[in-house]
């Protein structure tokens, strides 16, 4: 899936822009008055390369694949502050959702960027059992992304279990096979498309 | 007064011990928690970081398993409050994504009519239960206890219709029916980085640090969640937190629930306050803390 398809800015941008109009108020992307709240109101803009307003910009100047290469949308934590503040009525966070997607499916990441590699693990571990099996998740997240972060969570693992806050086996919900012929219907249905 | 009960993921492993005083708090108060049959994850952050279909779909089941409960599905956690409200708001307002998740549901035998109310314990606690039954229930007053509510995002923000996405009010209701002084907390609503945590530790770190220095500058003893990934944030991570910013940042966190269990006598063991990573003990202990306090 990753870096498997190729796409230019152009096309990027149709996707994209196809994928928010579906969504509940999503035309109003369009009419973003760069005013800047969203930036001001980002509890993590301070580390960003371009701050939320500035890929709307991107966006606009045909530069979506930049901006999916820079860490702003990897910084995004889904806290709907932008959203609740947008004098357009922007639904930024999902903007930023669909922006991940698309850097996620056509592996356009900044260096070194494992949020990809921690939703798919949580994905992984929704199909196996049908709920998050949060060991299981981040030990395949480990080893996707180099076990130095393994070493280091540890401890933090080790005192979970003793407090009884880690489980070693997942439990299976007993329509597991339900929630994989739901995903399968949606995978067919954009496979004919 | 009986709900269908959404636990979550999270309630199994790292939320335990909210899941534990959730049940015995809402059984004390005789509020009945009917676990929905059977329900799969909600499709949260992580899933429509990925994909946004497919993880309205999961969500979905849910809804449709609580439709045929009845009633409205309670949740304690506030990733799953946004994605399944979320859901809710798709199907209602996007006929194409409806047909498309009614195709998947009708494969595994399931419909959903868009009849399900999906509401945070917080709502129904102070709405329907309401402050008087809870604070008439309280046989430990935590008088001199000082409580930072913390609401976090999700919560209030976008679904949280029952509060202000702003200023979040109605956890500060909770925290004063036990008897306990609510801190005045200007950072109750800002993020707490979320799964952030994992993936961008040194902006997370620098998120939880404020969240806990405001809390201690404000003379907070302890601070008090309705998220369990904002609990875990807030109090697994203090030791590098406190590193990352060069200040001793150590502080109890416990859930609304764990407060309330305590102010209503519960033993510990049911509230799970045996399973914290920093120490809760010592907040409920008999002692005479406004008394002490007062002489010190």
């Amino acid at each position: 899936m990753a870096g498997t398809a190729r796409v230019d800015n152009a096309q990027l941008a149709e996707v994209f822009l196809a994928e928010v109009l579906a969504t509940p108020a999503g035309e109003k992307v369009k009419t973003c008055l760069q005013c800047g709240t969203c930036s001001a109101s980002c509890p993590t803009s301070y580390a960003m390369e371009h701050t939320p307003r500035q890929v709307i910009a991107f966006f606009r100047a045909g530069l979506l694949a930049e901006a999916l290469r820079s860490n702003t949308v990897w910084l995004c934590a889904s806290c709907y502050s932008c959203t609740v503040r947008c004098p357009a009525g922007i639904k930024l966070t999902e903007v930023m959702y669909e922006l991940k997607r698309l850097g996620t499916k056509y592996g356009l990441t900044p260096p070194g960027e494992s949020l990809p590699a921690l939703s798919k693990a949580f994905v992984h571990s929704v199909d196996n059992y049908g709920r998050n099996f949060e060991t299981g998740m981040m030990v395949e997240y480990t080893l996707r992304t180099g076990p130095l972060g393994g070493v280091k969570l540890l401890p933090f693992a080790l005192k979970m279990l003793r407090l009884g806050r880690l489980k070693l086996r997942p439990e299976t919900i007993a329509g597991v096979a339900d929630v994989r012929s739901m995903v399968q219907v949606l995978e067919q249905e954009r496979e004919a498309q | 007064m009986r709900y269908t009960f959404y636990p979550g993921c999270a309630l199994g492993a790292s939320g335990v011990p909210y899941g534990k005083s959730a049940r015995a708090v809402c059984d004390k108060l005789g509020v009945e928690l009917a676990d929905l049959p059977d329900w799969n994850c909600c499709g949260a952050t992580a899933y429509m970081s990925v994909w946004q279909d497919r993880s309205l779909t999961i969500s979905s089941r849910n809804l449709a398993l609580a439709e045929q409960q009845g009633g409205d599905l309670v949740v304690v956690c506030s990733g799953c409050y946004c994605v399944l409200n979320k859901a809710n708001q798709y199907l209602a307002e996007s006929p194409d994504l409806r047909e498309t998740v009614s195709r998947a549901l009708a494969v595994v035998g399931l419909a959903y009519h868009g009849t399900v109310k999906v509401r945070h314990l917080v709502d129904v606690l102070v709405n329907d239960v309401g402050a008087d039954r809870l604070r008439a229930a309280v046989t430990n007053k935590l008088t001199g206890l000082k409580v930072a509510p913390y609401s976090g995002c999700q919560l209030s923000r976008p679904f949280g219709g029952f509060d202000d996405p702003e200023i979040p009010r109605v956890l500060d209701e909770i925290v004063a029916a036990t008897g306990a002084t609510v801190v005045d907390y200007p950072v109750k609503a800002r993020c707490c980085g979320g799964m952030l945590m994992t993936t961008r530790t040194e902006v997370t770190e620098t998120l939880v640090g404020q969240l806990l220095a405001c809390a201690r500058d404000r003379g907070a003893d302890c601070i008090v969640t309705a998220c369990p990934l904002c609990q875990v944030n807030l109090e697994c991570y203090q030791g590098q937190v406190s590193a990352a910013l060069k200040r001793d940042l150590r502080m109890p966190v416990l859930t609304f629930t764990q407060l309330l269990g305590a102010a209503y006598g519960l033993p510990g063991d049911q509230l799970g306050l045996d399973q914290m990573m920093v120490p809760v003990a010592q907040l409920f202990e008999p002692r005479p803390r406004a008394e002490a306090r007062a002489a010190s």
